[in-house]
């Protein structure tokens, strides 16, 4: 089990070398960084001493090792539009996007699970089919469309909810929450929902997948003739069964949403991550673009690892094939 | 006399499809006899094991029983609401499937399986259940089951685990089992044990078995009697000495034929020609009728029932004591 774990955060490393030598090459290939950061009449001493400086004289391999040594330690330089370092960026829009992305990652597995339940154990139901019907929208509609939409009738039409921001936060220490007041909770209503449903959908349909399948098994049938109550049946033996598959989707899913969130922030002027790295490429501002790109890798890779730990968890065979390989 | 442990009368079950409905189970009759074992046989889609789920209560839409009685220990169970008989399943009716590599579930560990089937059925608690499981692993021969019982199905052989399937069977103490080919996926040398098992139990416990199988070999070795069945209709029913050494029925004769034995010459087995009518084609009449090589006119017409001969029963006008003094009357 260790050793499994090992390998993997091992590999994990791999791909984070790999994406950081793109986010490196970003800075070679869009322009010269120093042109972004002097004015016009700066002049050429002068450049050659910024350039100096910033160690942009040095081979490109240990150019790279510095950055990625940086990087690790969480420097990514400055903003060429804030001049703030990037770090400090991330750090200060980090609390409203992940708050955004859980809220609605729970979203779309409490009604994604709970639709795909229904759906599956009650068929041919006309609620079950409207759940069908509604799933099609959520997974062809796009996002910025669903958003607009969503604004429209609750924040234009019925004036409900706020149209954009995180409505009032509450600082604890350097995170900052709108979980705790009452126009923080309903800033994030539709933006969670905004960003959970297309998750939601493809959780329900695959929840749906899953659970018919599962019911058709031997060991279900096995279950029934052993006269287990139905519910024990459905929620204890078909849908641990059912949920291997949805761990993975969800975790893998979460990390599109962090990703995905760009566009939702976009809508909601929602003062996150996404919302920063937009305007970033808006004013080709590289180090922000570039620790984006890290970041959010580095969250996928993260959730990867995670799932493949959780996956053991819930299925003892796996436990076993892992502690014995081959 | 005691009511049978289960008298099935005049079963019937129906599969509706879009086009027709399909008579599966046609007019079956039996009883099983307390620590009986009755073994049914008869080619695929004969309705042995739509026969068996028809007892258990697990036939599945479009699936239906369509008519006739089951009597558990005297007590019609075929008409209860699914919460009853949810109930009996398990407790008095335990059932063995075909697979025992697909039969248990593989994310629970074996012996939480058994608590949880125990716990279903009685008050004991969780402590108890556990005593109990162990003594159920030990009953069915799983060595050491004190730490089997914390392992996981994938950790078992295959017979191993069909132990264990059986284990899950009778551990509410059920009056009737019903086996649905419990060996058919297992190897010939694990099947043997099996079988020896699935005896002992029923000998031990006086439980009733109905074991359903295609192979006559299990049924002559195991089985008290026997229940031919052809296109969902029992051919011929009786002791299984007198019917696997004296088989009455046409088919039934073409089915022992069928059998190779260590002592016989070289010569060619019996073959019974063409094969089963689909459900959606049986022949009126006889259904055996258009394979059978002494059908007569009355065969194509007049479906057969049973007819009492010695201590078989069999559905053949051959046997019709009083049809063969009016052969020519009845034509008439």
């Amino acid at each position: 089990m260790l050793a499994f774990t090992l390998r993997r955060a091992i590999q994990a490393m791999g791909v984070m070398i790999a994406v950081g030598i793109i986010a490196f090459s970003m800075f070679r290939f869009a322009g010269d960084p120093v042109n972004q950061m002097v004015a016009i009449d700066t002049s050429a001493a002068e450049r050659a001493a910024i350039r100096q400086s910033l160690g942009l004289n040095d081979p490109v391999p240990v150019q790279f090792v510095h950055y990625f040594a940086n990087a690790a330690q969480f420097k990514f330089g400055v903003s060429y539009q804030f001049r703030q370092p990037v770090a400090d960026l991330l750090k200060e829009r980090m609390p409203a996007t992940l708050e955004l992305a859980i809220c609605a990652t729970i979203f779309a597995m409490v009604f994604g699970i709970l639709m795909g339940v229904y759906s599956a154990l009650r068929r041919d139901t006309l609620l079950a089919k409207i759940f069908q019907a509604v799933s099609l929208i959520g997974i062809s509609l796009p996002t910025f469309l669903i958003g607009i939409l969503l604004i429209y009738l609750f924040a234009v039409t019925l004036g409900w909810l706020p149209s954009f921001g995180r409505g009032e936060v509450v600082r604890l220490g350097w995170w900052t929450t709108g979980l705790l007041t009452v126009s923080g909770l309903k800033a994030l209503i539709m933006p969670s929902i905004t960003l959970g449903l297309f998750q939601m959908t493809l959780i329900m349909r695959l929840v749906r997948a899953e659970m018919l399948e599962v019911l058709r098994t031997d060991y279900i049938r096995f279950a029934r003739a052993r006269g287990l109550t139905t519910r024990a049946i459905h929620f204890g033996h078909a849908l641990k069964n059912t949920l291997v598959p949805v761990i993975t989707v969800a975790g893998l899913q979460f990390g599109s949403v962090i990703a995905f969130a760009i566009i939702t922030e976009t809508v909601f002027q929602w003062p996150g991550m996404g919302l920063l790295f937009v305007q970033a490429v808006q004013n080709v501002d590289i180090p922000i673009m570039a620790a984006y790109l890290l970041m959010v890798s580095l969250i996928f890779v993260t959730i990867n690892l995670v799932v493949d730990i959780l996956y053991t968890v819930v299925d003892p065979r796996l436990r076993s094939t892992i502690s014995r390989p081959g | 006399m005691t009511a049978p442990v289960l008298s099935v009368r005049n079963l019937k079950v129906e599969f509706v499809t879009r086009h027709h409905t399909l008579r599966a189970i046609d007019g079956v009759s039996f009883d099983i006899a307390k620590g009986e074992v009755l073994g049914v046989v008869g080619e695929s889609g004969a309705g042995k094991s739509v026969t068996g789920l028809a007892v258990i209560g697990l036939i599945d839409p479009p699936g239906r029983i369509a008519g006739g009685e089951i009597y558990l220990s005297g007590m019609r169970i075929d008409h209860l609401p699914p919460e009853e008989i949810r109930r009996i399943r398990g407790k008095r009716i335990g059932m063995i499937f075909q697979d025992p590599l697909t039969s248990l579930n593989p994310l629970y560990r074996i012996g939480d399986q058994i608590i949880e089937t125990i716990r279903t059925h009685s008050n004991l608690s969780e402590s108890a259940a556990r005593k109990r499981a162990i003594d159920l692993l030990a009953e069915v021969g799983i060595p050491a089951p004190e730490k089997r019982i914390d392992a996981y199905p994938h950790e078992f052989s295959g017979g191993m685990r069909q132990r264990v399937v059986i284990a899950l069977a009778i551990c509410a103490g059920p009056e009737l089992i019903i086996a649905d080919e419990p060996t058919t996926a297992l190897d010939v040398s694990v099947q043997a044990q099996i079988i020896s098992l699935i005896k002992r139990l029923g000998r031990d416990h006086g439980t009733a078995v109905m074991l359903v199988t295609h192979d006559m070999g299990v049924i002559a070795e195991t089985s008290d009697r026997v229940a031919v069945m052809y296109s969902g209709r029992i051919a011929e029913i009786g002791p299984v000495q007198d019917v696997v050494q004296n088989p009455l029925h046409p088919y039934a004769k073409g089915l022992m034929g069928a059998i190779p034995t260590l002592a016989g010459e070289d010569k060619r087995l019996v073959q019974i020609p063409g094969s089963m009518p689909r459900l959606s084609a049986i022949p009126p009449g006889c259904s055996f009728n258009p394979r059978c090589a002494f059908a007569f006119d009355r065969c194509r017409v007049e479906r057969p029932e049973p007819i009492p001969h010695g201590t078989q029963a069999v559905a053949c006008h051959l046997y019709d004591p009083a049809a063969k003094e009016n052969v020519k009357e009845t034509a008439a």
